[in-house]
């Protein structure tokens, strides 16, 4: 849905994929290879070098990357996906030169800014004015370059007001606003950025997004790592699953997404080698899926139409009183309902599980939504009683509604309004 | 689409000047700049204490030196000698001892960007510097104000200061790049430091201790070095290193050590570059 907005102006007529399969390589990543040496027991201090002279150091080798090839061309906007631990963040922190890898090659054609997160290089005791021209160095620009771009940096975060204030008297939104402002006032032909929409208020979301949106225009090319798919399948172009070191997948955002899904919910198992389980230990979602009124499964729903949700719950240890929440959002991030539930009982039957049982969440909601792309989080509490999650919020379901019907909002309510003409009142 | 997007170039991974020599430099200089103003920001003098803090120094010193004890008795201009003595030994010391941790306590910055690793010990070296300026202007008004006389070897001062900046910031180095692995040197460097001031003649004229002690201590090319700084700019009559050290071979051992610990600064570091930030 994002492809055919966007043509870039140089080149009317052609479709901006086909402008970027022409594109240069902006990228090129081939063969990759990084192991970490985990030490056993770590020998931090001479103390204990001393004390255990004769005790080798034992390590783990943990390979974080194992031949990881790709190519991203100039002007693309490229996701990369997977679950924590894949190796997303160490690949993106080698292509930013934080690490070394250990075999295979990465070249880069244009400026890289050299950053993967928001703020870092930020100091606390420094005004933001300093800090943005300290940042705007560490971005390869020069310092007269810095200074030069330091009022629109100020005037796009909108703290131009705040120029001489030190930084730890801000707030952290105003942090992230000055963060993002120096990033894309820097300029760089290749950005590399981890998850910086986990941070700042929804506004502040919704403007990042915006400035995604510009970025991508403008023919800037972009290495994203998330975790949040609704992102991937709106602004990529294509998108990349690195599962165990390796490159499970590279192809269209919407591809990506759905093996992503299939990987964290043990889907379809031709394309996952294991079964997906979730890192927490207490219970997985081991499906989720959306059914329409004829009760086949869908990806997504005509508006009006009935819909059926499902999910389906496997506790691996022992559970007392479950809670699961499920919370629906639109791709702005944007609450727009939810609910909580808790075990249907008969008289007598204890409110907990046991390890190994399983629960089928599901049943009709009502289809009131605008069309647009909607995003099911959820996350399940091991006991109300105290609270502890047992199941700390994942991303669950993505699908999309689509109508003719659109409207302010997101959500259509049923209403018993009328317009009627009426006479003067005779007092 | 950008101009150069054509040419594609290797990504070589973290260096100790990883991002070419400018960006280096304007990055060593606003760390440096940034870090000196924010020492004296907030205070009620400001940059006035960046000159009044060796003056207190000094006058702390004479009183206890030119008072309690008498180890400056019939030394030429003892007073200044002492002052230019703990500019210069001040220098080193503050620099070291600040750059042990620096590395580690940048590590947001180490292990979220693409920063010269290099940078950080050697803008902690430079923010010392800038203090060591200040504090030679004052030490100059003393030892005008005490009656040394300006002599044509006071043209030597950047030579001298060269050579004390050189050893400085091989050391800095040394244990900004070994600290995250062995995180021991913070301990080990205090003490060491402190043994070092005393290790070298700041407070006492080298020529009074006994032959054997004036050997020890000439092995040291700190030693050498306030040696040279007394001969030229304070007293011309002061001994000379090569006297001290008990002949002019001896004066290979300080030079031995001079040489050798920047070759194992700049060794060490270029090793330990790429990896720091897997050690944070």
């Amino acid at each position: 849905m994002n492809a055919v907005t966007n043509i870039p102006e140089t080149a009317p007529g052609a479709g901006r994929s086909d402008q970027l399969a022409a594109a240069p390589l902006a990228i090129e990543v081939s063969n990759l290879k990084k192991v970490f040496l985990i030490p056993q027991n770590r020998i931090d201090s001479l103390r204990e070098r001393f004390t255990h002279p004769l005790t080798r150091q034992h390590y783990r080798l943990l390979q974080a990357l194992d031949d990881v090839s790709f190519n991203v061309r100039s002007g693309e906007f490229f996701g990369i996906v997977g679950r924590n631990g894949s190796g997303k963040s160490t690949l993106l922190k080698i292509m930013a030169s934080i690490y070394r890898a250990d075999a295979g090659r990465v070249r880069m054609a244009g400026r890289l800014a050299p950053f993967i997160e928001l703020g870092v290089g930020f100091n606390p005791e420094l005004t933001s004015r300093e800090n943005v021209l300290l940042n705007g160095v560490l971005m390869g620009l020069s310092r007269k370059e810095a200074a030069q771009r330091l009022d629109a940096v100020l005037d796009f975060a909108e703290l131009r007001e705040f120029a001489d204030l030190k930084l730890k008297n801000y707030s952290s939104g105003m942090m992230v606003r000055l963060a993002f402002s120096v990033m894309v006032e820097a300029d760089a032909d290749v950005m590399l950025i981890d998850e910086v929409l986990a941070v700042g208020d929804a506004s502040f979301s919704q403007k990042c997004l915006d400035v995604f949106e510009d970025m991508r225009n403008r023919g800037r090319t972009i290495v994203l790592v998330t975790h949040d798919m609704a992102t991937v399948q709106r602004f990529c172009d294509r998108a990349m699953l690195i599962h165990d070191s390796k490159v499970q997948y590279i192809g269209e955002p919407d591809d990506t997404a759905l093996r992503y899904y299939r990987l964290n919910f043990g889907g379809d198992p031709d394309q996952v080698r294991e079964p997906g389980m979730l890192p927490d230990v207490n219970g997985r979602m081991i499906d989720a899926w959306l059914e329409n009124s004829r009760g086949e499964r869908v990806q997504n729903i005509e508006q009006h139409d009935r819909f059926f949700f499902n999910c389906l719950f496997e506790a691996r240890r022992d559970l007392d009183r479950p809670v699961f929440s499920f919370q629906f959002v639109d791709s702005e991030g944007t609450d727009i309902f939810g609910f909580t539930k808790m075990l249907q009982l008969d008289d007598g039957v204890p409110d907990r599980l046991e390890a190994g049982q399983r629960v089928h969440i599901a049943g009709e909601v009502e289809n009131r939504l605008l069309p647009g792309r909607y995003h099911v989080s959820a996350w399940v509490v091991r006991n109300r009683a105290t609270g502890d999650h047992a199941l700390h919020t994942i991303s669950l379901l993505d699908f999309l509604v689509y109508g003719t019907e659109q409207g302010p909002g997101r959500v259509q309510l049923r209403d018993d309004v009328h317009a009627v003409v009426v006479e003067p009142d005779p007092r | 689409m950008s101009s150069g997007a054509a040419n594609l170039r290797d990504v070589r991974g973290p260096s100790a000047l990883g991002g070419g020599w400018r960006r280096s430099w304007d990055l060593l200089y606003l760390m440096a700049m940034t870090e000196f103003k924010r020492t004296y920001f907030g205070t009620a003098l400001g940059y006035v204490w960046s000159l009044a803090r060796p003056l207190m120094l000094f006058g702390v010193l004479l009183v206890v030196f030119t008072q309690a004890f008498h180890l400056g008795s019939g030394v030429p201009h003892y007073p200044v000698l002492l002052l230019f003595n703990i500019v210069l030994f001040g220098f080193f010391q503050e620099a070291t001892i600040t750059s042990v941790q620096s590395i580690v306590l940048q590590e947001g910055v180490v292990r979220k960007t693409q920063f010269p690793r290099l940078v950080i010990p050697a803008s902690v070296v430079l923010t010392a510097l800038i203090n060591l300026s200040f504090n030679l202007i004052v030490t100059f008004v003393f030892i005008l104000a005490f009656g040394v006389s300006p002599r044509w070897s006071w043209m030597l001062l950047p030579v001298l200061i060269g050579m004390l900046l050189v050893i400085t910031s091989a050391v800095s180095m040394l244990l900004s790049s070994l600290y995250p692995r062995f995180r021991d040197l913070g301990m080990i460097w205090t003490v060491v430091s402190t043994a070092l001031f005393y290790a070298t003649p700041v407070l006492y004229p080298l020529e009074k201790m006994t032959p054997s002690i004036r050997e020890i201590v000439s092995m040291n090319p700190l030693a050498v070095i306030l040696e040279l700084g007394r001969k030229w700019i304070i007293d011309p009559h002061a001994p000379e290193p090569a006297m001290l050290a008990g002949g002019h071979l001896r004066l290979l051992i300080p030079a031995a050590i001079y040489v050798g610990t920047c070759v194992a600064a700049v060794v060490v570091f270029r090793r330990e570059a790429p990896r720091i930030a897997e050690a944070l």
